[in-house]
This record gives structure tokens, sequence and C-alpha cells, in this order.
């Protein structure tokens, strides 16, 4: 029904709307100030920062060895990948050499891991999405893997499991047997989840066309992970710039191909992280099967103190690059140690991708960057 | 590309602007450059057909006791090879041109290194504090940094 109202006598103006810092859909503390005209976002700040620790100042006061705890509260959905990012990045500081064995213990770990946060990352995006069943899946999923965790080093959440050298112990009996139990149990649930949403007809009118992000702008803006795959572009640290085990091992990756609506848009970016959890298990079928015995440590002086040097090194974490500039004087503790987190870099494109949308695609977008706010604030 | 091949193609274009190749230890090697011509060495960088960084993987404030330093770690995402680009700045009073324009991501990074070395990126399109609340006080990631008694009355 047309209402009988002159123009000019609506009075219309732009609002100013705090979203967070304390919001169901911000996954953590991010807070996001809208200005709206309407329903419809004029601009989208984000203002992060709220959960800063100055992890990077404790990392100059403490020694390398020590630091490692604090990396498991970088992205604690994904702390194994934290944990080995800045183990691969001191042992390249230091030219270590790490037995083979501590390797493949690392890489299934990782994949494991990277499984783990993708279910939360699939379950908290459809839970926003307004589909809470999917992220009751995804947690009873989750939960086996926290199980194997505990098994490995007896937490569930903060590991710190890997060590300068290699992995703090070696795995428990009938661990890979659990594992492949797991796997043999996950791999077809990745069907169901997209028979039960992912082509879920409202689910996919939510995220197509949605915030779209070409490839170029992607690269400009410094997206890594996902989200860069999401627009098409097919980078993936594991694949190129190989570091590990990695090229003894057999595994796609995975882009975003516009199946539903645009390419780069939410749709494409949820579709990567589905797909990736199943290249996940083939490489972790492969190095279940590859695993040689031997040592899991390397030998490193207990007063460990690399010669001065510096080093940049990023490996590829759930939620994309994580780097670790680490600058060594010579002495026990960094000189300065910069973490170059994914979901950090990715809230400066927010900013540019959600004018014009909706309030509600807002949280869309937040769900399909799959950001962490630890890891972002530090 | 090599470092040095890299090197010596910047120092073509740049002269003196261009102040020495940084290898030794360093992975991957920075060309260190004067702070005033940063911007423009990086868009040289960026878009020389042989060059192509077309991605900042990061940019980093250092603070080495006698001056600081903003290093930059570049990436081609077409010729898949790497650089450090890196300025290093007086004491007192340390700025240099902001890289926003050439690399949107620079943006947040620059803010990170403003807010917690007090570094200043001339032209960037937004500098302000990003990780601490805008009334702080300092910059911690200096190495002469001071912690405070208290914050509005709360116990540091």
């Amino acid at each position: 029904m047309k209402a009988n109202i002159p123009a000019e006598a609506l009075h219309t103006e732009e609002m100013l709307i705090n979203m967070g810092p304390q919001h169901p859909s911000t996954h953590g503390v991010l807070r996001v100030i809208l200005r709206t005209d309407g329903e419809v976002v004029v601009n989208a700040r984000p203002d992060v920062g709220y959960l800063h620790r100055g992890l990077e100042k404790i990392g100059e006061r403490v020694t390398y060895a020590q630091f490692m705890p604090f990396t498991d509260r970088l992205d604690y959905l994904a702390a194994m990948n934290c944990n080995c990012a800045f183990a691969w990045a001191v042992e390249k500081l230091a030219g270590i050499e790490v037995p083979e064995r501590a390797e493949y213990i690392r890489v299934i770990v990782c994949e494991l891991n990277r499984i783990s946060s993708h279910l939360i990352a699939f379950g908290s995006f459809t839970a926003d999405m307004g589909a809470f069943t999917p992220f009751l899946y995804s947690i009873r999923e989750r939960e086996r893997v926290n199980d194997l965790f505990e098994l490995i080093c007896g937490n569930r959440l903060t590991y710190n499991y890997a060590r300068i050298g290699g992995v703090s112990a070696d795995l428990p009996p009938g661990f890979l047997e659990k594992t492949k139990e797991f796997l043999d149990y996950f791999e077809p649930k990745i069907d169901e989840y997209n028979d039960l949403i992912s082509y879920n007809k409202i689910f996919v009118h939510r995220l197509a066309n949605v915030a779209v992000i070409s490839g170029d702008d992607a690269v400009a803006y410094g997206l890594t992970g996902p989200n860069l795959r999401g627009s098409g572009v097919k980078f993936d640290l594991r694949k190129d710039e190989p570091y590990s085990v990695y090229p003894k091992i057999d595994f796609k990756v995975c882009a975003g191909t516009g199946e539903r609506g645009t390419l780069g848009d939410c749709f494409d970016r949820y579709m990567v992280r589905i797909n990736e959890m199943r290249e996940s298990v083939k490489i972790l079928r492969q190095a279940i099967a590859q695993i040689p015995e031997g040592p899991v440590t390397a030998k490193v002086p207990r007063v460990f103190k690399p010669a001065a040097a510096e080093a940049y090194v990023r490996t590829e974490c759930p939620r994309g690059e994580t780097g670790f500039y680490i600058i060594s004087d010579g002495t026990v503790n960094p000189s300065r140690l910069k973490i170059r987190a994914g979901s950090f870099v990715t809230m400066n494109i927010f900013e540019k991708v959600t004018r014009g949308l909706m309030i509600a695609d807002i949280v869309a977008v937040i769900g399909s960057f799959d950001i962490i706010l630890p890891e972002i604030d530090r | 590309m090599e470092p040095q091949a890299l090197f010596d193609a910047v120092k073509a274009k740049f002269g003196d602007s261009a102040l020495e190749l940084q290898s030794a230890g360093c992975r991957p090697a920075f060309v260190v450059v004067a702070p005033g011509s940063i911007a423009d060495v990086a868009r040289f960088l960026r878009d020389d057909p042989a060059m192509r960084f077309d991605s900042l993987m990061c940019l980093s404030g250092v603070d080495t006791k006698d001056r600081f330093a903003v290093a930059c770690h570049l990436y081609s995402m077409q010729h898949r090879h790497a650089i450090g680009l890196k300025a290093y700045l007086p004491k007192e009073n340390p700025s240099l041109p902001s890289l926003d324009a050439v690399w949107p991501a620079a943006n947040f990074m620059e803010r990170e290194a403003f807010d917690l070395y007090g570094i200043v990126f001339q032209g960037s399109k937004d500098l302000r504090r990003i990780l601490l609340p805008e009334d702080w006080e300092g910059h911690p990631l200096r190495k002469d940094y001071k912690y405070p008694e208290s914050y509005h009355g709360i116990k540091v």
C-alpha cells in the first residue's frame, strides 16, 4: 500500500550505530561504527584493539622458547598452526634442521587444526546467517579433533606443542589409527553439510553477489588464505612457497569459481573453506601413510642464541598468511618480533567492501572473512 | 630476480636515494633507501614489468636503539620473488611518505607502526592509533618506553 504522504514531509537522516564490541555476530570484541541511511550502510568503520595484549613487546622480553605459549593466544582456534608457524620462523632464522618425523607430525596437527578451525568458521557463519543446526554439527565434529589433540599434549585449546627444532613429544601409541578413524567418520560429513546448508536457497541468497572482491583488489589489499583464494587467486603458501614436507604431498589449491553468483563474493569465500576441509583430509591420509620413524626433536642448545640475523617467514594458517619478522641481535631475546596476522590485514578492506550493503550483509561479510580478534589485536 | 640485480636497477633509476643492499643474514635481502624516496621506489617496484611487487606482505616499525626503521616485505605474485625495502629514520620526529597509495594494504600496518612507534607516515589517508586507546601516552614498542603507573585511575 502506498502511503499518501508528500515526500518532503518525510524526515530522514543518517544514523550512527555502534555494532559491538559485544555483539554475537562480530566473532569477538570487534566494534564496527556504522553510518547508515535507513538500512543501507553508508560507511562501516572497524575499530579494533580491544584485545591488545602487547604480544610483540612481550616477545622482546622473553626468550625464543618462552614465546611459544604466547603464539597459542594469537589465533586460539588454530593454535597448532601458530605454534608451528613460530617454530618454522625461528628455525629458518637460525638454520636449524628438523627431523623428518617431527615435520610430518607438524603437518598432521596443522591440518587437523585447519579442519577444526574451518569447522568453527562454517558453524559460526551459518549460525550468523540464521541456521543454528549446522553449528551443533560442526561443534560435534570439532570435539573429536580436540580429543585427538588432548591425546597428544593434554590440552584442548592452547596446545603449546611445537618446539624450536621439533615437537614436545612423540605421538602417543594408537594416535594415527584414531586419526584415521576420525577421517573415515568426517569425510562423508562434508557432503552432509553441503546437503544441509551450503546449497540451501535462502543461504545462497544471503551470500551470493555480496561484498564482491576482485582478484586484483584482494592482492593489493593483502588478503591471504581462503579470503584471497575466494577471489579466484590460486595462491597457497603450502604449494607456492613450499615448506616442511608439503612438497611430498599431493593436494589441490581450492579457489572460488563464482559458482552461485559473482567471483569473489561471500559464497565463494565460504565454499573455499568447505573444499579445503576435503583437501586437508587428503593431506592427512598421505601424511599418515608416509610418516617415518625417528627422533622428534633436533639438538638445540638450552641457552639458545641465534646469530644476528633478520628473517620474515610466512606460513599458511587457516586465516591466511601468518608471518613472523624476527630480528635477532645474538642474545637470548629477539630484538624485534613482529607478527603479521591474516585477520588484521583483512580488516583493512572491510570499509571498502561494505559500502552500500545492508546492515544484515555486514554480518555476512564478517562471517565470510572468518576473522578472529586475538590475532587482529595481538 | 636476484637481489643484487634488483638493487642495481633501483640504483640506476634513483641514484643516491638507493643507499645499500643488506643481504648478510637477511631473509629476504633488504634494499635500503632514503626515507624521502620510499614511496617513489615502492611505486617503481610495483609497476616495473621485471619487478611487479604487487603484494605488500608486511610493514613493520623497528627500533634499533640509535634509530628507527621501517621494513617492508614485498612479494610478486607474477614472478614469485620477494624482497625487503627498508628506510632508516632519525630518533627525533621520525617520518616518511605513506605507502597506502601504492599498496592499499599498507594503511592498517602504517597505523600500527604509528601507534606503537610514533612513526609518522606523511600523506596517509587515515593515520590514527589502531591498537591502543586514542588517549594513550607514548609509543610502547620503543625501546626507551616507560610503563605508565596507571591509565584513567586503573593500575597498570
